[in-house]
């Protein structure tokens, strides 16, 4: 069998296996835990567009992850209904990532990242400080999960279904776009802008989509986190969260398919196990921010994989592939 | 008019010690070429560990200078030990500075309680003079004054001493100050301590006047950020105007517009950025 095959293969069992986790996993808080690794997975996949194939760091993901939220708890608070509710947070969350993206575009690198930090706080300033339209500390309470299809989400293997559904339709968007010529005139711009200048691509557009579609996406995990904990608070924006699903592209492997994905799981395993033994998440959170970046600058899935493909002593060899990787690693990728 | 001339005081007051937080913040921006995301952080553990010093009944202006000390040797080891290893990877080297202040937070949190503290006003300071009718509080002009002595001290030595001279010239370009003969990575670590004192005894002589409780970093970072990109990395200038603009802005926005007091406080970053994206005395895009 050809090794396309054997991991096509592979790829089919584990899906099978995650698409049948409610019915071998009894305990509802493990299908729940699930259910919080997938739509953060969405979240850390859209922002890996960004980070990872257009080299441009956001810092400011979690105010577009949030504008979604809002505007469906918003909206269903003012009695709209959840297919309105889900339109109009898609639609806000990009007309707002355009506005991210005309202003962070003007730059690159450290400055991108800065114009996106600062863009986040503002919209955390506003979740925050507008109370009379955000209810401010308080947050917005959602009374009810949606019913697509005449399947009610209320119970968690239902939410956990829908949440997969959606995981896996990102999956192979995602999928889609690295194949895509889109896909490669993104990861030209990020490699050699100047050289797709000259070849006449515009650079500027092109990181303008990679935006919308990394806002889009941001957009609708916002939504799942919405209506899984039928909650939302201004916490949700702050940079913390931004921090933390930069820490899950990180982790898994910037520029992968299934870095982020593995980047959420093992960060929503480890707040969740963290937060079992020690009251102290942040510091751990920081702890091994400090840790990957300083000694696994890769992320974990691309080391392991290289592991894998050619043994230790292929590492000094610095052929093809691994050029390429080197390439996609978060020093080099926001210059 | 007596609120608006107290309001135009509390400005000053900000501005000031905004720029005591910049300079420092512009300085490692403009040499380093990273933006130093635990900038809030050094200011809001140097507010902590000078409380801890006044509680312990040591003498104001004694505890500032011990705690900026303290984060003086912080600051040098983060630099020396951590940055320098990741050198000339500015996206990583931020990340780390992000990580730690993420660390920096807890520990405050778990040491200091998230109740805030407010130290009580150096007694020689409490007061209030009366002048044109109105009473000024001294203290408050105090740290202006403290504000524009560090601004002229800062800006003799940029510009007229060798050390200024050559931080200048890592500033303009790095490569060739280093084919000088400059040793820019030790002007590194030399600027990174002295940010992190300056903000560390920011954070101590604003303590009385701010307060200091859990999220004072997360406050005063952003503030940083958009005084830098205002006012252009590594100009002193532009960081004392932009401190100015903003200590002006975040006052007047609190008071007449609370819900909305964000958004004004970054229009003018947003402005500049379309309009004139080095800052206003940046000298390159």
């Amino acid at each position: 069998m050809p090794p396309g095959a054997v991991r096509a293969l592979c790829l089919g069992a584990a899906l099978a296996v995650l698409a049948a986790l409610p019915w071998w996993m009894a305990n509802p808080y493990y299908v729940n835990i699930a259910s919080q690794i997938l739509f953060w997975a969405v979240f850390a996949l859209a922002l890996n567009v960004l980070v990872g194939y257009a080299g441009l760091t956001s810092l400011g993901h979690a105010g577009l992850f949030g504008m979604a939220g809002y505007t469906a708890g918003l909206m269903l608070a003012a009695g709209a209904g959840h297919a309105a509710a889900i339109v109009a947070a898609l639609l806000a969350t990009l007309a707002t990532t355009a506005i991210f993206a005309l202003l962070a575009l003007r730059a690159t690198g450290i400055g991108f990242l800065m114009i996106t930090l600062a863009l986040g706080q503002i919209l955390w300033g506003i979740a925050y400080r507008w109370a009379s339209l955000t209810n401010g500390d308080n947050g917005v309470k959602l009374a009810d999960r949606p019913a697509p299809l005449g399947l009610h989400l209320s119970s968690p293997d239902a939410f956990y279904l829908a949440t997969f559904a959606v995981f896996l339709l990102c999956l192979a968007s995602m999928r889609l776009f690295v194949r895509s010529p889109f896909g490669a005139s993104v990861r030209g711009t990020r490699d050699q802008p100047r050289r797709m200048r000259t070849l006449g691509y515009n650079v500027w557009l092109v990181r303008f989509l990679a935006f919308l579609f990394s806002g889009f996406w941001t957009g609708v995990a916002g939504l799942l986190f919405v209506y899984y904990n039928q909650f939302i608070s201004p916490q949700v924006v702050a940079l913390q969260t931004s921090a933390e699903v930069l820490l899950m592209v990180i982790s898994g492997g910037v520029g992968t398919l299934f870095g982020p994905v593995a980047g959420a799981a093992i960060v929503v395993v480890m707040k969740n196990v963290a937060s079992a033994y020690v009251e102290r998440w942040n510091m751990v959170l920081g702890i091994i921010f400090v840790l990957i970046i300083v000694f696994m600058p890769e992320g974990l899935v691309p080391g392991a994989a290289r592991l894998v493909r050619r043994g230790y002593r292929g590492l000094r060899a610095g052929s093809g592939p691994a050029a390429a990787e080197a390439a996609a690693s978060p020093g080099t990728a926001g210059r | 008019m007596l609120f608006w001339l107290l309001l135009a005081v509390n400005s000053i007051t900000m501005g000031g010690l905004l720029f005591l937080l910049s300079a420092g913040f512009s300085l490692i921006f403009g040499l380093m070429r990273i933006p130093n995301l635990m900038h809030g952080s050094f200011f809001m553990l140097g507010a902590y560990l000078g409380a801890t010093f006044l509680a312990r009944g040591m003498n104001f202006w004694a505890a500032a200078l011990l705690s900026a000390a303290a984060m003086v040797v912080i600051g040098g080891l983060i630099e020396r030990f951590l940055l320098r290893r990741l050198a000339g990877q500015d996206l990583a080297q931020v990340l780390l500075t992000l990580g730690l202040s993420f660390v920096v937070a807890d520990l405050c949190l778990m040491v200091w309680t998230g109740d805030p503290i407010q130290p009580p006003t150096p007694p020689g300071l409490a007061g209030a003079f009366r002048a044109f009718g109105m009473f000024f509080p001294i203290f408050r002009l105090a740290i202006v004054a403290i504000a524009v002595v560090v601004a002229v001290a800062l800006w003799l030595m940029i510009e007229r001493t060798r050390l200024g001279a050559m931080i200048r010239a890592g500033v303009d370009d790095p490569a060739i100050a280093r084919v000088m003969g400059i040793k820019v990575s030790q002007l590194f670590t030399l600027i990174f301590c002295l940010g992190a004192g300056l903000a560390a005894f920011a954070g101590v002589i604003g303590a009385p006047y701010l307060s200091i409780y859990p999220g004072l970093d997360a406050d005063m970072l952003p503030l940083a950020l958009i005084i830098v990109i205002l006012g252009g990395a590594g100009s002193l200038a532009g960081a004392l105007l932009g401190s100015f603009i903003i200590g002006f802005l975040y006052n007047f926005g609190q008071a007449l517009f609370p819900d909305l007091a964000y958004v004004i406080l970054f229009l003018p970053m947003l402005l500049i950025l379309v309009l004139r994206p080095q800052g206003l005395f940046g000298r390159v895009g």
